[in-house]
């Protein structure tokens, strides 16, 4: 204890260690921990039996397949694809900049049911991208995944943009003088100093779209066992008036994203230590 | 603390208290809130002005009335977590059974106050169809033919679904030779059919109407007639069956909301505005069925004449109807989990 405090110390402008993990702890707390138990405690007014019964139904185990498989793939499309707008915004000049960078934080301040009911009309079969398409759009799984892809861009981009603007051109130009060619330049100059912050905005993006309830609801069609996503189960339940089965529901959805963020922070960090290297 | 009741600044005081206290007297403020689900929107937003005034000419005080809309369930659980609704207008008995089991605000014999089982008007489920009714859906068995493509909102989510469900499964309950397997293995056929769940009774409106998706939608009657007033009667055709179910969505004062707000009397006498004639002619007028003889006699025109059953008849009521086929593993979860 002596011994932490003498080292923090030296380097901190916040009114102490004490104080400032004090603090950490108990915003923590109100803000994340309490409203969190209150699902755990009220799970456990279940039985062991009930609580698996519930949880591993078909259509609940349907679901968990929906949400977590569209958002993985909706999360590693975004990875891709955020990583090109956030190349273009930060080494290209062009007219219109500012807006095409503006346009990236839509996703972020649209109130989700606006971009679902928006998604819906263009890619129904009268839409004006639904009416091109040979498949079928708004009311499948694929739809759950253009709206996951829709909420996870910014993430993506808003991460890895700061990054890709420390990166100094300099860097890729020794790379070149040195022999590399354009590919290994990408493969072993710029993609492991973007790692950390792809990953961070992959997590970041995941995380979001697992829970992600306002525009997925109305593009996916809500077909049991096909396009039901979870918190639409988690929805179902309460309007029965079933709080110990929505809470069970929610706490494997929590305990879930928390391995799987969990796991991501760890791959994070490996990369971290590998790029310090 | 000496009383000096010859301080002029006193008596000032007391004759401004006396003073506002006869005017308090003569015109208080009252402001009511009623809970209610989705399609009474339209409905209440002009009933509540009819009722303020026929509130201010009969006691001089001024009446506001708020509204709330959602899923009836929904709205339900708001009222169960402390929305302190003084009435509640919902779609069916079972979410006002449940805010008297489940919060204890209400007499658990609410539904005999009111006349009618509580409920001041009446709908149905019917079907609208696309202009020209090109795949000639006439009655409930019509829609599990091949290539009928069915519109209706989850009923597991959605209070006007359950009656849609209901109508279904009692129209094949009653069929020369109709049993419970018969009309279960009905219903899966139906929703077989259907592609598209939406949560609520307004989103698979917009879904057939805006989206163009599926060739009928089941909908409740008001809102279908609704539909045909918002989109144009070029578009659409209501179609009705022959047989369908009798959809009672009843109201009632909340007990302890009342008693504590003080609001006993003047909720009482809202819900009771909704019976007399005025009341009734609204509630034609948005295309809810009318109890009053004679003021349905009036829309003769605009409500059909249909064989409707009850719930109570074939299923024995909502409590019952809820759990054998809209709770987890219930006939309506067999039909997607089952195949």
């Amino acid at each position: 204890m002596l011994l932490s405090r003498a080292l923090l110390q030296r380097h901190s402008v916040l009114p102490g260690f004490d104080l400032a993990l004090g603090f950490t702890l108990l915003y923590l707390g109100f803000i994340v921990l309490v409203p969190l138990s209150a699902a755990f405690l009220k799970t456990a007014t279940m039985t062991w039996p009930a609580f698996w019964d519930t949880v591993t139904s078909p259509r609940v185990l349907a679901s968990y397949r929906l949400t977590f498989g569209a958002s993985f793939a909706a999360a590693l499309l975004n990875v891709v694809a955020g990583l090109m707008v956030a190349w273009v915004l930060v080494r290209y000049g062009f007219p219109g900049r500012r807006i095409v960078d503006a346009l990236v934080d839509l996703p972020f301040a649209l109130p989700t049911a606006v971009a679902g009911i928006a998604l819906t009309a263009l890619y129904a079969k009268n839409g004006w991208i639904g009416s091109l398409l040979p498949f079928k759009v708004s009311y499948t799984p694929l739809g759950v995944f253009v709206a996951l892809t829709f909420i996870g861009l910014p993430f993506v981009v808003r991460t890895v943009q700061p990054v890709l603007e420390d990166l100094q051109q300099e860097v890729e130009e020794a790379a070149a003088t040195l022999g590399a060619n354009r590919w290994q330049t990408f493969w072993r100059v710029i993609l492991p100093v973007l790692t950390p912050a792809l990953l961070t905005g992959f997590a970041l993006a995941f995380a979001r779209a697992l829970g992600e309830y306002g525009s997925v609801i109305f593009i996916a069609g809500n077909m049991p066992m096909v396009s039901e996503i979870t918190p639409l189960l988690i929805i179902t339940k309460l309007e029965q008036y079933d709080y110990a089965g929505a809470t069970a529901i929610a706490t494997v959805m929590l305990v879930a994203a928390f391995a799987l963020l969990l796991a991501i922070n760890g791959l994070q960090a490996w990369a971290r230590a590998r790029q310090g290297r | 603390m000496n009383p000096s009741p010859s301080s002029p600044l006193r008596r000032l005081l007391l004759g401004a208290a006396l003073a506002a206290a006869a005017i308090g007297a003569q015109a208080k403020d009252i402001v009511l809130l009623n809970v209610s689900y989705d399609p009474t929107r339209e409905l209440y937003a002009d009933f509540n002005k009819a009722f303020a005034t026929h509130w201010k000419a009969k006691t001089g005080d001024v009446v506001t009335v708020k509204q709330s809309h959602g899923g009836s369930g929904k709205q339900a659980r708001s009222v169960i977590d402390g929305l302190e609704a003084d009435v509640v207008t919902l779609a069916l008995a079972y979410d006002i059974d449940e805010i008297g089991e489940r919060a204890k605000l209400l007499a658990p014999d609410w539904q005999k106050r009111l006349k009618h089982n509580s409920s001041p008007y009446t709908s149905t489920y019917i079907f609208l169809v696309r202009k020209g009714n090109p795949k000639g859906i006439k009655d409930w068995g019509d829609l599990v033919k091949s290539g009928v493509s069915v519109i209706t909102a989850n009923p597991k989510t959605s209070g006007g679904a359950r009656w849609g469900y209901l109508a279904a499964y009692g129209w094949a309950l009653k069929q020369p030779g109709g049993n419970d397997a018969k009309a279960k293995e009905f219903v899966a056929q139906l929703f077989a059919n259907v592609p598209v769940l939406d949560s609520g009774a307004r989103g698979s409106t917009v879904t057939f109407a805006e989206r163009g998706v599926g060739d009928v939608l089941l909908a409740w009657e008001n809102e279908a007639h609704l539909s045909i007033k918002e989109f144009g009667a070029d578009k659409f055709d209501i179609v009705y069956p022959p047989t369908s179910i009798l959809a009672e969505p009843p109201v009632t004062v909340v007990d302890k909301v009342v008693d504590k707000r003080g609001t006993r009397a003047v909720a009482q006498a809202y819900l009771e505005y909704l019976y007399t004639p005025e009341g009734q002619e609204l509630a034609a007028r948005h295309f809810y069925r009318p109890i009053d003889a004679a003021v349905a006699a009036r829309h003769a025109k605009t409500f059909p004449k249909v064989a409707l059953f009850t719930i109570d008849e074939l299923f024995g009521g909502w409590t019952k109807a809820q759990k054998t086929h809209f709770a987890d593993g219930g006939v309506f979860d067999q039909v997607y989990t089952k195949k």
